[in-house]
């Protein structure tokens, strides 16, 4: 396995570790719902013009869009939404996953959803929303990685 | 008043639990209500004591529950004040009990052209059903518009009324701005032009006496599991007149008279329109439903609820933040509100942490949003086991929630 490849796997562990400490600070699901309402708001807001129904994930109760790019093998993730809530919830997927090679997204076991007890805290339809924003996410680095 | 809702609230056992360590606090009635002790009590007794299949067995045990069966139609009859028990039909819903009115009043009365005028706050239910007819070119779909409180404009009705109009299908009490219709006047109305109504009257039932032949509607619908009841089971009120002229629905056991090749007869009212088993179960405990309204007593009933939704409303009205969605003079039983700043989904979610259910979303009423150009609202609807504390409760969440979200 190349040098950088191993360096990054460790990357996308120690992100989820991160997160998985930062929650674990906290003793109430509000305290949590805090924390991703202020990644919610810091998320950098997209142009109206990348708010396309082709960039809109379905499957979500509040809209989310979505686009990636891909230089020198590396993918940047942007998102959106008209929750704040939802928002959050990619926030945190693309702080994850932003700045990782295709293949590394395309293979992430992202074992902190559950971890931070963030599936299971979801009801049925927004766990759907959060299952189709990690698809989506995975389907962008599929489409770089064979290109 | 002879009402005390610390004894009402004993009647009911989902009330007594806690969600996400804080105590449920159930604002979600217009979607559907929680069953008293007697409603689950009766759906034991039936499965325990007297289950068979009601009007085929001679044996004991189907006559027990036919009687049953039979008794609670009166029930409902006496409960609308219908003239006969021929015009209660029993269905899973209201859903069905619209969808059957569309299928069999269009097939006897309507041709290519015709037009059926539902108002633009309907439920879905009320909406679909005849735009389906009209993708098979068998009706017209007119809409007739509401302005920005919520209210609908009588004047306007008498414009949209043509000589093809052949049905008015209008919601009693929006089950998203809450909004009560005049439906009394929209009936002598279209009574004038010959132009039967059917009345939705699923967030209507549950929260104020509806007497079928004062109001002279001429079909009415309700689903069970909106007044106590269970779910599954839903009336269709339809006057005799209509109903006996209609071809039937389904087809199936229990409709039919006689059965062969060459030919088929169908039964009598209402059997007619009941095809297959019926939920006899859950008909009978609906019945035990409006008994258990009926004991309450409904004058108690809405004066206990206009106190709570007079509470609900000015509580709401109060946080500056939101703005209420649906300000009709007459109002009843909900609040539908938004925020500037934050998704209905967004609100919903914290008000979940904190133990309390609302609903979120388009609450089947897209037109609605269309109408104000919003995603969805958040609605907190009540029902008589609700208290002014819990109306608190939810102030205070909304007030943090907010301000979490600002
Ligand atoms: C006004 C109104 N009409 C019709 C319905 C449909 O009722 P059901 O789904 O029980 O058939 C509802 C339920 O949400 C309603 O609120």
């Amino acid at each position: 396995m190349p040098r950088y490849f191993e360096l990054k796997m460790n990357e996308l562990e120690s992100r989820q570790q991160q997160i998985i400490d930062e929650f674990g600070v906290f003793t109430d699901w509000m305290d949590k719902y805090e924390y991703l309402i202020e990644l919610g708001k810091e998320l950098e807001p997209m142009p109206d013009s990348e708010k396309t129904e082709q960039n809109l994930i379905k499957g979500c109760q509040s809209q989310v869009w979505l686009t990636a790019s891909c230089n020198g093998g590396i993918v940047t993730f942007r998102a959106d939404s008209d929750a704040i809530i939802t928002k959050g919830i990619i926030a945190l997927l693309i702080k994850v996953m932003s700045g990782l090679s295709p293949k590394e997204i395309a293979e992430a076991d992202l074992h902190f959803i559950d971890a931070i007890g963030l599936r299971e805290n979801l009801s049925p339809t927004r766990s759907n929303g959060l299952a189709s924003m990690v698809r989506q996410i995975k389907m962008y680095a599929l489409a770089f990685a064979s290109e | 008043m002879n009402f005390d809702v610390r004894e009402i609230r004993k009647d009911f056992p989902i009330l007594e639990q806690t969600v996400n360590n804080r105590r449920l606090v159930y604002f979600d009635n217009a979607a559907t209500t929680q069953k008293p002790r007697r409603v689950i009590d009766k759906i034991v007794e039936v499965y325990t004591q007297y289950n068979a299949n009601v009007h085929r067995g001679v044996h004991h045990l189907s006559n027990l529950a036919t009687t049953a069966m039979e008794e609670s139609r009166q029930t409902v009859r006496r409960f609308l004040n219908a003239a006969s028990e021929r015009e209660i039909i029993f269905t899973r819903g209201a859903t069905e009990s619209i969808n059957l009115v569309a299928n069999s009043f269009s097939q006897q009365f309507m041709s290519e052209g015709d037009e059926v005028i539902v108002t633009e706050m309907e439920h879905h239910s009320n909406l679909v059903p005849w735009q389906l007819l009209e993708n098979q070119h068998k009706a017209k779909v007119i809409k007739w518009a509401f302005d920005d409180r919520g209210e609908l404009n009588l004047a306007e009705l008498e414009e949209l009324i043509t000589d093809r109009t052949k049905l008015l299908s209008i919601v009693y009490v929006s089950n998203t701005l809450g909004t009560i219709n005049p439906v009394e006047q929209i009936i002598e109305i279209a009574h004038s032009h010959n132009i039967p109504v059917l009345v939705d009257a699923s967030q209507a039932i549950q929260h104020f006496a509806i007497d079928v032949q004062q109001l002279d509607c001429d079909f009415l619908v309700f689903s069970g599991h909106k007044i106590y009841g269970p779910t599954g089971v839903g009336v269709l009120y339809g006057k005799e007149q209509w109903l006996s002229q209609m071809p039937p629905y389904q087809g199936g056991g229990e409709m039919i008279e006689t059965v062969s090749f060459s030919g088929t007869t169908f039964n009598q009212l209402p059997y007619k329109f009941e095809a297959g088993t019926p939920n006899y179960v859950g008909i009978i405990a609906l019945a035990e439903a409006l008994r258990y309204v009926e004991a309450i007593g409904m004058d108690n009933i809405v004066a206990y609820e206009s106190e709570l939704f007079t509470y609900l409303a000015e509580k709401i009205q109060s946080i500056s933040d939101l703005r209420l969605i649906g300000t009709a003079e007459k109002r009843a039983s909900l609040v539908s509100f938004v925020t500037d700043f934050a998704h209905p989904f967004d609100i919903g979610t914290l008000l979940d942490k904190m133990g309390i259910a609302v609903r979120t979303g388009t609450h089947c009423t897209e037109p609605i949003m269309q109408h104000f150009g919003i995603p969805g609202t958040v609605r907190a609807s009540i029902a008589f086991y609700n208290t002014t504390e819990e109306i608190d409760i939810l102030h205070d969440s909304l007030l943090r929630a907010v301000s979490m979200l600002k």
